[in-house]
């Protein structure tokens, strides 16, 4: 038997003649949320940003073939020995290739699997960048441009130049940003590469990739897999590398020990690659919820003060109400949607105001070096922030109305029209 | 004659600061269409028992009874719904709500009753602000009229929802004597035209002799 709209027009009446502490009560939430607001997307835009950075460059599951000596020697083979405590010294890597056995049929499989959405085969070869006289020693990956696009956003990385031309040029080469400007050469141009084995290739420079790590950019290039392959002379089905993108990153661990048992090869899973980079994404969270509740209770504090100071002027109110019929019920909910009201009307303008200096930030010049895409501060504009943060604003104002709303259901109508 | 409000043995004790019987073995009634009044003097306990019969205050013993219903022992809700629909109430301080206009502060108790449409409760406020003529400070802030004109509003305001019986506790006390007439023909006029049943609490004198009955009080008893 709750008379909502009776209810609902007092409290209105209320706040509008309170016009002046209303708006800073209601002006210490729009704080607050339009603090938390900003702090979040701006903060999430950058762990998204970095993550991505780590993300784009390694892959979900790293397959190779792993140079190390064999776990059972042959001496414990032998079954005279086998009582016996057998020392071995000078231990070598077992005789094997840098090729994964069977690269194209893994490759096949990997294609067919519905957790995959991707896999790329990859050739790392140990090449020397010829300028003059001077051997710069470094990498060249032969890789199928397409599709590292694809999964990696490759073409992110490639600063002048594009993937469509390199996949064209049958001997074209991306050049690492450090060695174009070591070598002093540019996109048209020819750089000569010499293998291990001392045969010099002519390659045409394509473009131009930069990851913005100093060690990569000033010893890897990028070439298409057969031209690589036809370089080291070797079969088409010779790859080293095999890079595999999921769809969902949290079963890398298990389907990387799968592969390996699976293909006897080793697999590397992202998280085994990266450990420390969710540490640092989770702390950042932290930090950012730990500043925003601050925030948002200490526009709690203000609602609760200033309602407390209402209930004390509204004391005679509060009794003729009570007098001519109202519960106590009725007085409580009277000031918790004056609360409320306050919440509602602070935390949409604080979603405003928050979105309003995400905006302003997104469009502030941002020049780094190790991301050549990136022009602005980072963003994120996810919705569920600003759920978050209007249900958060809602919360704290009804908890902050809670105590000073229940004094006032229980205040004694008598005591007061008596004024003892 | 019937009685509108009926007490039986009511007793009331103060505790703080130290043990006090204020209202000792009162039992009386207040026939319907009765005009009384409660004299006494200061701390004789007229106050209080009034407090006690408006069903706003519920710490006592004894028996009360509204149109031969016992409400002591009822929860508080139902007291609230009987205060808003069946006990109209005047205080010494007009006691109205300061930021609302004058009809708004009328229609009050009829909206919280809840019983008729918005339009019905406006015509009928404005009915009651006619009778006592006041119609014309209808859109007035409560906060802007006269001592003697908001104790008219309260009048009204009381009246809203045809309570079986109006209370006052001191209505008259806070006004000059041209007011307090005043007051006292409308409650007068409230008795003889709309048989409404009145207890009033009051200091002044003249104004208890016009009454039907006087009830005189004296250290938490009636005198007989």
């Amino acid at each position: 038997m709750i008379n909502w709209p009776v209810i609902l027009n007092i409290a209105k009446t209320h706040l509008v003649t309170k016009m002046k502490s209303s708006a800073t009560a209601a002006l210490g939430v729009t704080f607050g949320i339009g603090a938390y607001i900003t702090l979040i997307s701006f903060m999430t835009g950058l762990n998204e940003m970095l993550d991505g950075l780590v993300l784009n460059q390694t892959p979900h599951i790293h397959l190779y073939n792993e140079i190390e000596p064999s776990e059972t020697q042959p001496v414990s083979l032998y079954d005279e020995f086998k009582n016996s405590f057998n020392i071995v010294h000078s231990i070598k890597p077992r005789q094997s290739q840098k090729k994964i056995h069977n690269a194209l049929p893994i490759l096949k499989y990997l294609k067919k699997d519905k957790e995959v959405k991707g896999a790329t085969p990859q050739l790392r070869a140990q090449i020397f960048y010829l300028s003059g006289s001077i051997d710069l020693s470094g990498n060249l990956v032969g890789v199928d441009i397409m599709e590292e696009t694809r999964l990696s956003s490759m073409d992110d990385y490639i600063i002048q130049g594009t993937p469509e031309a390199l996949k064209n040029t049958e001997n074209g080469i991306i050049l690492g940003s450090g060695l174009a400007e070591k070598m002093s050469l540019s996109v048209g141009e020819r750089v000569q590469i010499s293998t291990v084995g001392g045969d010099i290739f002519p390659l045409k420079i394509v473009g131009i990739y930069q990851s913005g790590v100093a060690d990569v950019d000033n010893i890897q290039s990028y070439a298409n897999l057969k031209t690589v392959q036809r370089i080291m002379g070797e079969a088409q089905n010779y790859i080293t590398d095999i890079n595999i993108r999921l769809y969902d990153i949290t079963l890398a661990p298990t389907l990387a020990k799968r592969l390996q048992k699976q293909f006897a090869i080793k697999a590397t899973d992202i998280n085994e690659a990266n450990a420390q980079f969710e540490t640092g994404s989770n702390i950042r969270d932290l930090i950012t919820y730990a500043v925003s509740i601050t925030l948002l209770i200490v526009a709690g504090f203000g609602i609760y003060n200033i309602l407390n100071m209402l209930i004390y002027e509204k004391m005679k109110d509060i009794a003729i109400l009570k007098a001519i019929g109202f519960s106590g019920l009725d007085v409580q909910l009277i000031f918790i949607s004056q609360a409320m009201m306050i919440g509602l009307v602070g935390g949409v303008l604080g979603l405003i105001v928050g979105y309003g200096l995400a905006r302003l930030i997104d469009n502030v010049a941002f020049e780094t070096s190790a991301l050549p895409t990136i022009t602005t501060y980072p963003i994120s504009y996810n919705i569920g922030y600003y759920v978050i943060g209007i249900a958060f604003a809602l919360l704290s104002t009804f908890i902050a109305g809670w105590f000073p709303s229940a004094k006032a259901r229980r205040i004694d109508p008598v005591r007061i029209i008596r004024g003892t | 004659m019937e009685y509108v409000l009926e007490t039986k043995n009511i007793n009331k004790h103060f505790y703080k600061p130290k043990d006090f019987h204020v209202l000792k073995d009162i039992s009386f009634g207040v026939k319907v269409g009765e005009f009384a009044s409660i004299m006494g003097k200061s701390g004789s306990g007229k106050s209080t028992l009034l407090y006690i019969l408006s069903t706003m205050d519920t710490e006592y013993t004894g028996e009360l009874y509204l149109n031969h219903e016992l409400v002591t022992g009822k929860p508080h809700q139902d007291f609230s719904r009987i205060r808003n629909k069946h006990i109209g109430f005047v205080f010494q301080f007009h006691y109205l709500l300061s930021e609302f206009s004058v009809l708004e502060n009328v229609m009050l108790p009829a909206k919280k009753l809840n019983e008729k449409s918005h339009a019905d409760i406006e015509r009928d406020a404005m009915q009651k602000l006619e009778m006592l003529k006041i119609d014309y400070l209808a859109n007035q802030r409560a906060s802007r009229i006269s001592g003697g004109e908001k104790q008219r509003v309260a009048i009204a305001r009381a009246l809203i929802n045809n309570p079986i019986i109006l209370m006052g506790d001191e209505p008259t006390g806070n006004l000059d004597s041209h007011n307090a007439d005043n007051v006292f023909n409308i409650f007068k006029k409230l008795k003889e035209e709309e048989g409404l049943s009145l207890l009033i609490v009051t200091h002044d004198e003249d104004f208890a002799k016009r009454t039907d009955r006087i009830i005189q009080m004296e250290d938490g008893r009636i005198i007989p």
